[in-house]
């Protein structure tokens, strides 16, 4: 049996919280510089350059690189031979709390969806457990602002909609969208599963490494089309037209019920706040 | 580039054109979805409001607390979308700039062409950046909103585009 020091847990959700606001992935700063040169239109290069260079500032003067500090998300791969004394959401919750403050980040939390009264903390965040082998404890983080999250959408086709089905309501979904999630966007899809399986699939597919492939050759080639398909649609950096409208699809899949076909699409906008940091049990 | 001083004059608004890169200096007031039911329902019970609506520009953002040294937070746009039912009541009232990010609803655009407003847009997600044009940031109303509450930021060289001029005409048209 190993486990892991609740204070040390905090300190690195806390500083797992800041440092995702701040940095921006060095892997989407590439990205975001290879789609200037691309881009013919003065707009939408202006807009490209102009987030290259405010990821630039925030990470210098170590501040928000959107106002938009997010709903904090926590995916959790907990090692079966780890043992908590104490409650692992608890100390989760108060490393989000301590780093929404002290990171001055906003706070974004209503209470209650109809009431809308702020936690003034940031708190709660959501957090999603899986259980996994080994003696680690594997922690991502997203900070998910709400401008991506709210033009995220899922259906249930049926299996005769097929591949089509999924591409139309992939490509549907980022047309209704339009320039409110701040494009470029990275898409999570899920496909399969049930409903709120698929969700899932499509939220932790956003978690992958921008530069991954899917390994099912399905979902790789459905990866590759659909990029390919959503850039042609022209909507480009913040909408102002223009050929990057997405970074990068990522698909994950799973098996589902012979009479369903879920689809959920996850957009994330080009200020993609991760951080992932795993953490060794020690000896009780 | 056009430079342009607020409060803004009638003529000065109709004569911006769609897609026309602006640089905006002066005083700005940030309000987004909970202040704008607030200035709503303060038009209908007909109390005073925090600010005089008329030349001035709203800009819909909702920044992150301001570091010791600095006067503001992150302060990029929020999409404008969610304030089009109320956008559409205060620009009866008189306000006829906005700032936002992202394409709003024909009601809002029907609006906008009758009351001759002007919707700006300034790049998303780019709040580091922009603060950096925030010289001074003063709280003038709604205090227990927090991040939501409105504020009277003085801006130098403020940039936005015009995303849909006085009559009517829209960029996002083109892509959507
Ligand atoms: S969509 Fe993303 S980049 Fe745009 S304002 Fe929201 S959090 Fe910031």
């Amino acid at each position: 049996m190993k486990t892991i020091n609740r204070d040390s847990l905090i300190q690195t959700v806390r500083n797992m919280v800041i440092q995702a606001a701040t940095i921006l992935n060095p892997l989407v700063i590439q990205k975001l510089k290879d789609a200037e040169k691309q881009e013919t239109s003065s707009l939408a290069k202006n807009v490209l350059k102009s987030i290259c260079d405010n990821a630039a500032i925030a990470k210098n003067d170590n501040i928000p690189m959107c106002q938009d500090t997010g709903v904090a998300v926590f995916f959790l791969h907990i090692g079966n031979e780890l043992f908590f004394p104490y409650s692992l959401y608890e100390a989760i919750q108060e490393g989000t709390r301590q780093g929404y403050l002290d990171g001055y980040l906003r706070k974004s939390v209503v209470a209650h969806p109809l009431e809308r009264i702020n936690t003034k903390d940031n708190t709660p965040a959501i957090i999603h457990t899986e259980l996994a082998m080994g003696d680690t404890l594997d922690i991502c983080f997203a900070a998910k602002g709400a401008g991506s999250e709210n033009m995220s959408r899922l259906t249930m086709l049926t299996p005769a909609d097929g591949e089509k089905g999924v591409k139309d309501f992939v490509l549907e979904t980022i047309r209704l969208a339009g320039g409110k999630p701040c494009p470029p966007i990275i898409v999570g899809i899920g496909i399969g599963g049930n409903f709120e399986k698929c969700a899932y699939l499509a939220k932790t597919a956003l978690m992958r490494p921008l530069d991954d492939e899917a390994a099912n050759p399905i979902d790789r080639r459905l990866e590759n089309e659909l990029l390919e398909a959503i850039n042609a649609l022209g909507i480009g950096p913040m909408a102002f037209g223009g050929k990057t409208t997405c970074l990068q699809v990522k698909v994950n899949s799973y098996p589902c019920h012979i009479a369903s076909l879920p689809v959920a699409v996850n957009i994330q906008c080009h200020a993609a706040r991760e951080t992932h940091v795993i953490l060794k049990g020690e000896d009780l | 580039m056009r430079h342009l001083q607020t409060p803004i004059d009638e003529a000065t608004r109709l004569a911006l054109r769609v897609g026309e890169e602006v640089m905006l200096s002066g005083i700005i007031y940030t309000a987004r979805d909970q202040a704008h039911k607030r200035l709503v329902e303060s038009l209908n019970k007909q109390e005073p409001l925090p600010f005089q609506f008329a030349g001035q520009v709203v800009y819909y953002t909702g920044p992150t607390p301001a570091k010791l040294g600095h006067p503001i937070g992150s302060c990029g746009p929020t999409s404008s979308y969610r304030m089009d039912p109320y956008s559409i009541i205060l620009m009866n009232a008189g306000l006829k700039i906005m700032i936002g990010k992202g394409n709003r609803s024909e009601e809002f655009r029907r609006s906008l062409i009758q009351t001759k407003s002007v919707y700006l847009v300034a790049v998303g997600g780019i709040g580091a950046l922009l603060s950096k044009t925030v010289k001074t940031a003063k709280l003038i109303a709604y205090p227990d909103l927090q991040s939501e509450a409105v504020v009277e930021f003085e801006v130098e060289n403020f940039p936005v585009i015009v995303a849909t001029d006085s009559v009517g005409n829209d960029l996002f048209d083109r892509s959507n």
